[in-house]
């Protein structure tokens, strides 16, 4: 046969600019991942440098006031009025008397400020004197050299009291408190129970199409599950928190019906086509010999399906039900409209939980950039990631097993 | 000819330029501002004004380093916000533009019609957890409140809390109509939202802020008499270097359409 040379030379120069117009596609997204998880972790990482009270702010006691320092905790308590005597700190039997920067007009009208606001250190400084139980929360430019009370030393946020931290109040002032507990119990809470849910129901869907319904069946159901994925998690979100939540608070007669069961029964949902449509594959990659040779031996199907094709397809079913997991932990939208968004340690199923991907959503808009906030956040994006890079590497193993 | 188009070109931008109006503040006064930018623009079809939200504090800090021209806001200026402003040589003026009510609101059934604001930081805050000990039913209390994000949320936290922080076990929604929603499908449930959100799913209760001795329904009439104590005004700032324009477009937000306006989404009119 003829072959044109030039023709031969164009077919070779395309096939070499497609090769490459592939490896710099697949250099790019490689490199584009990399990029996005040091970002990541660069920003989350700036938060344990960061002082535990407001940036450029101080707490001022008075001088003759014994107490160097507060935790995060304690001056929470203090402000919000729960811990009212010094006593209970360690110091003197003292009433607390709490003094923020916009209470300076109870204490002193605003011509004895000065029209430039000049002599506001000074007033500062007389109404921390003047009161023993004072406790102020002030901005640090305001204290010159003359003042006369005492400035407490501030800590800084440490690893332990993120990852130790029972309370998530992030625009606390003085002191936010960031603690990671209640969000991640939160989100595995509720991720496990989906997967509880989501599993049963997807292996038996599994089973059927790819075992018992005939081709007709198969048909109509498949395209349907398939439409479940493409369903706006917003829209699970709504048909939760208007169907489910007040069903969920009649049957089990709660006090509130927004809570875990809640999301876990939203994202089980959505995790079902996940596992349905990965397991079924596996299901149907049963060797056909294998079948056979069982049905050969008297097996009747239905023994067949569970001695044979069960144990034969488990590696890609358990693929199935983590990939399902994956899916279940990153959902954000269903969540932050049914779950309740309570951050508090939760001690059963039936109460409102918060996760970490509804926490991140409904807060880093208003969370000013590059704050202790924004850092706190991008630090549970992380934690976010790790969990998913967890799954992702057990979903690789298990595949690699399968195939050994 | 490409000397005429690029002319016209500049002078269009410069015209443009000229009238361009930036608006720049709270998300509570976001859809007030919208409204109003957009009938006015009907009004004067040259004036081309950008509103856009991000909160109260965005938009001082943006009147602060000059990329607004005014900053609308959910509060009054906090003094150190005035402060820094003074510092920079930019004294400010304020004006009111319209009023912001808060309701809080029970399900329909609750026995509850009353609270005084000591009551209800006491809700809020977790130490009264029961209905019983405001004088309802033997009912567990389930707290609703708004995302840490939303002006809302500090302002109730100012007004009812005094800064106090909400108790841990509160839910918090991601919006309003979820608060109605809620608020109306759990017997225990209290919220709160704006006088313009109130709707017969929810019931809203009269509130003290003299220790009980004069309860105020929350209502568009005694929002506007200033006699329901959870309100807020909304304003817009304005310093030395902001456009003449943009005072024009203040006059118009303060006459008479433009009030009838502040009425329709829901604000109380300041006239």
């Amino acid at each position: 046969m003829y072959i044109n040379p030039m023709k031969n030379g164009l077919k070779k120069f395309t096939e070499a600019i497609t090769e490459k117009i592939l490896l710099f596609s697949s250099g790019i997204t490689t490199l584009t991942v990399i990029l996005i998880v040091i970002f990541l972790f660069k920003e989350g990482m700036g938060l344990f440098s960061s002082p535990d009270i407001e940036e450029g702010y101080v707490l001022a006691v008075n001088q003759e006031n014994p107490i160097n320092q507060l935790t995060p905790e304690e001056s929470m308590e203090v402000f919000d009025s729960k811990i009212t005597s010094w006593k209970e700190l360690g110091g003197k039997e003292e009433d607390i008397l709490v003094f923020r920067l916009s209470d300076v007009t109870n204490y002193a009208d605003e011509t004895s400020l000065g029209d430039e606001f000049q002599f506001l250190p000074h007033v500062l400084d007389s109404i921390i004197t003047v009161n023993p139980g004072i406790i102020a929360f002030i901005p640090q430019q305001y204290i010159d050299s003359t003042f006369t009370g005492k400035i407490l030393n501030n800590g800084h946020i440490t690893a332990e009291s993120f990852f130790d931290g029972k309370y998530w109040y992030p625009t606390a002032s003085p002191s936010p408190l960031f603690g990671l507990l209640p969000l991640i119990s939160g989100t595995l809470w509720i991720s496990l129970f989906a997967i509880l849910i989501a599993l049963p129901f997807g292996l038996a869907v599994a089973i059927y199409m790819a075992e018992l319904a005939n081709q007709r069946t198969r048909k109509i159901i498949k395209p349907i599950i398939e439409l479940l994925a493409g369903i706006p998690s917003v829209v699970y979100g709504f048909f939760g928190l208007v169907v489910l939540v007040p069903l969920v608070q009649k049957v089990f007669n709660l006090p509130v019906g927004e809570s875990g069961l809640v999301g876990s029964i939203i994202l089980a949902i959505m995790a079902l086509p996940t596992i349905i449509t990965v397991a079924e594959d596996a299901i149907r990659t049963t060797p056909r010999s294998m079948r056979e040779a069982s049905l050969a031996l008297g097996a009747n199907h239905w023994q067949t399906i569970y001695k044979v094709v069960l144990p034969y397809s488990m590696s890609g079913i358990t693929a199935a039900a983590v990939l399902g997991i994956g899916r279940a932990i990153g959902e954000t939208m269903a969540v932050l409209m049914v779950s309740g968004n309570a951050a508090i340690i939760p001690s059963s199923l039936l109460e409102p939980m918060r996760t970490i991907p509804a926490t991140i959503a409904a807060e880093l808009g208003e969370a000013p950039v590059g704050g202790i906030h924004y850092k706190a956040l991008f630090l549970l994006g992380c934690i976010l990631f790790i969990l998913t890079l967890i799954i992702s590497i057990s979903v690789e193993l298990i595949n690699t097993r399968k195939k050994a | 000819m490409k000397k005429m188009i690029c002319m016209i070109a500049i002078l269009t931008l410069l015209g443009g330029m000229a009238n361009a109006q930036k608006i720049k503040g709270s998300d509570t006064v976001l859809p007030l501002a919208q409204t109003q930018a957009e009938s006015y623009a009907k009004k004067h079809p040259k004036a081309n004004i950008t509103v856009t939200g991000g909160g109260s504090g965005v938009g001082i800090s943006a009147l602060m380093d000059g990329t607004t021209d005014i900053a609308m806001t959910s509060r009054k200026m906090k003094f150190d916000e005035k402060l820094k402003l003074k510092e920079a040589g930019k004294p400010v003026t304020e004006t009111l533009i319209a009023y912001d009510a808060l309701a809080v609101v029970v399900h329909p059934s609750n026995k509850i019609s009353k609270l005084t604001r000591e009551q209800l930081e006491a809700i809020f805050t977790g130490k009264i957890t029961n209905w019983k000990e405001v004088g309802g039913d033997d009912m567990k209390i389930v707290v609703y409140s708004r995302e840490t994000s939303s002006g809302t949320y500090e302002f109730f936290k100012e007004s009812i809390l005094k800064n106090k922080n909400y108790v841990s076990s509160a839910l918090s929604m991601p919006a309003t109509g979820a608060i109605i929603q809620s608020v109306g499908q759990t017997k225990g449930a209290i919220g709160y939202v704006g006088l313009a959100y109130l709707c017969p799913e929810v019931k809203a209760i009269s509130i003290s802020y003299d220790q009980g001795k004069n309860y105020i329904a929350p209502s568009f009439e005694t929002a506007k008499n200033q006699s329901y104590p959870v309100i807020r005004p909304l304003f817009f700032y304005t310093t030395k270097g902001t456009p003449a324009s943009a005072n024009d477009f203040i006059d118009y937000v303060l006459s008479e359409t433009g009030q009838k306006q502040v009425k329709e989404i829901g604000y109380i009119p300041v006239k």
